[in-house]
């Protein structure tokens, strides 16, 4: 499928738009379900499971958006469980694999970071679900970014041992970084329609609270690292994608038709 | 002939910042079928009602249909009880001879100012802290979350520390009082 938005209807282009920011919610909700019994105490896997139950509200309303608008009629389910790898419109952080704890806290203050940017803006979308989705997740993601915060504020300033560990996350998540911030053909279309905002925009305060939270923990932001992924718009997935959505997918498709 | 019971009127402008917000008296909310779906309990916290919680947003009775349609709006966005209130809310509805239609609205976004004082006494009667007002965060400084004053619900003390920004459930993240020691929930102010 090609991403490029000439030709679609008003509609179509909605819907794509809504697909993708689904997409990044219910991927990053799956990776932190993944966290439930294994975090490092018990309040971890109750706060990074609600964590991903917001996100996984934000998906449902937004995928059941998406296929309304799209033509196809399909539901929610159809769209989590039944398409494949190169049907999903995620970034590549989000489908990251579950690593330590300093990794999770990273990419969640990343991409909490991202999203409290991008919700801030979509509260004046011109769609109402868009809009409705972003006036609910607005006050949720600042609570999941102060989460963030705290964490590596606890861990960067820890103990010699946190501190080097944090800071190797950093730089473990940097790659994945710049991808949330790319102004794809959809964003770009979609917020000239006025439904949708220009990632690019959301980098400069995206980034500043990132840093201040850095340089607060007493770390640093590594340097801009030589590779960097991108593609996932495009359906181009890295490789612990295709095991995600194994592991997401497979009970459904074992009982399709099958209701809960 | 069919006679359409008025709706509450919350859900027609979204309401100001930090202004509480009382689901006023209906007529639909007079009727049987109305008061028994406003009572349905909150499935994790059972002392407080889908109407205590500000869950509730409109019902319209029609009486010749013997048609409810309730709308309701989750606390967040995932919040995993909304189904479980669907359900009771269409079972209680049959129990009184009506067919009930639930649908979910997120605009304009719940928040706990929508709570009644009622809900806020039972809740601390129940031993959960209540919602701080958000529109209370007041002062030229950051109000960090871990630095909020919040009652223990059992001796009163403020002398409370957060344990964790998130409990049980979405809504309520988990404090501990130091002075008598007990730890407990607080509903999270949104």
């Amino acid at each position: 499928m090609s991403t490029h938005t000439a030709g679609l209807t008003a509609s179509q282009l909605t819907a794509r738009y809504a697909l993708q920011l689904g997409d990044d919610a219910l991927v990053y909700a799956q990776r932190l379900g993944e966290w439930i019994s294994r975090a490092p105490q018990i309040e971890e896997d109750m706060a990074l499971g609600n964590i991903g139950l917001d996100l996984l509200g934000q998906a449902r309303v937004l995928l059941s958006h998406a296929g309304s608008l799209d033509g196809t009629g399909r539901t929610e389910d159809d769209l989590a469980y039944f398409r494949d790898e190169r049907g999903f419109r995620n970034v590549h952080l989000v489908e990251q694999e579950r690593s330590d704890f300093g990794f999770e806290m990273a990419r969640l203050l990343w991409f909490s970071a991202y999203q409290a940017e991008l919700y801030a803006a979509l509260v004046a979308s011109a769609d109402e679900v868009v809009q409705g989705v972003a006036l609910k997740a607005v006050k949720e993601v600042d609570y999941h970014r102060d989460h963030a915060t705290q964490w590596v504020l606890r861990l960067g300033d820890g103990t010699a041992e946190s501190h080097e560990r944090m800071q190797d996350a950093l730089t473990r998540v940097a790659p994945y970084v710049a991808e949330l911030f790319d102004d794809d053909p959809v964003s770009v279309a979609a917020a000239e329609a006025g439904v949708g905002a220009r990632p690019k925009s959301l980098w400069d305060n995206a980034f500043a609270y990132v840093s201040r939270v850095v340089s607060q923990a007493t770390l640093v932001l590594p340097e801009q690292p030589t590779w960097r992924s991108r593609g996932g718009r495009d359906g181009i997935h890295s490789r612990p994608m295709g095991y995600l959505l194994a592991e997401m997918q497979h009970i459904a498709r074992s009982h399709p038709g099958a209701t809960w | 002939m069919s006679t359409v019971l008025p709706a509450t009127t919350t859900d027609l402008a979204a309401p100001e910042a930090g202004v509480t917000l009382d689901l006023p008296a209906s007529r639909a909310l007079d009727t049987l079928v109305g008061r028994a779906i406003a009572d349905v309990p909150d499935p994790e916290v059972p002392v407080v009602t889908i109407e205590d919680l500000g869950i509730l947003r409109e019902v319209t009775v029609d009486e010749a249909e013997h048609l409810v349609q309730v709308v309701i709006t989750p606390t967040y966005s995932g919040c995993p009880a909304m189904d479980a209130i669907r359900v009771r809310i269409e079972h209680v509805a049959a129990r009184e001879g009506y067919t009930a239609s639930v649908t979910t609205r997120l605009a304009p976004a719940w928040t706990t100012d929508w709570m009644s004082e009622e809900g806020r006494a039972k809740l601390a009667e129940f031993g959960i802290a209540p919602p701080g007002q958000r529109a209370a965060a007041a002062g030229p400084v950051g109000v960090g979350l871990s630095v909020r004053q919040v009652a223990c619900p059992r001796c009163g003390s403020s002398a409370t520390e957060e344990v964790s920004h998130f409990g049980s459930t979405a809504c309520k993240a988990l404090r501990r009082c130091t002075a008598c020691g007990e730890p407990f929930d607080e509903f999270k102010a949104i």
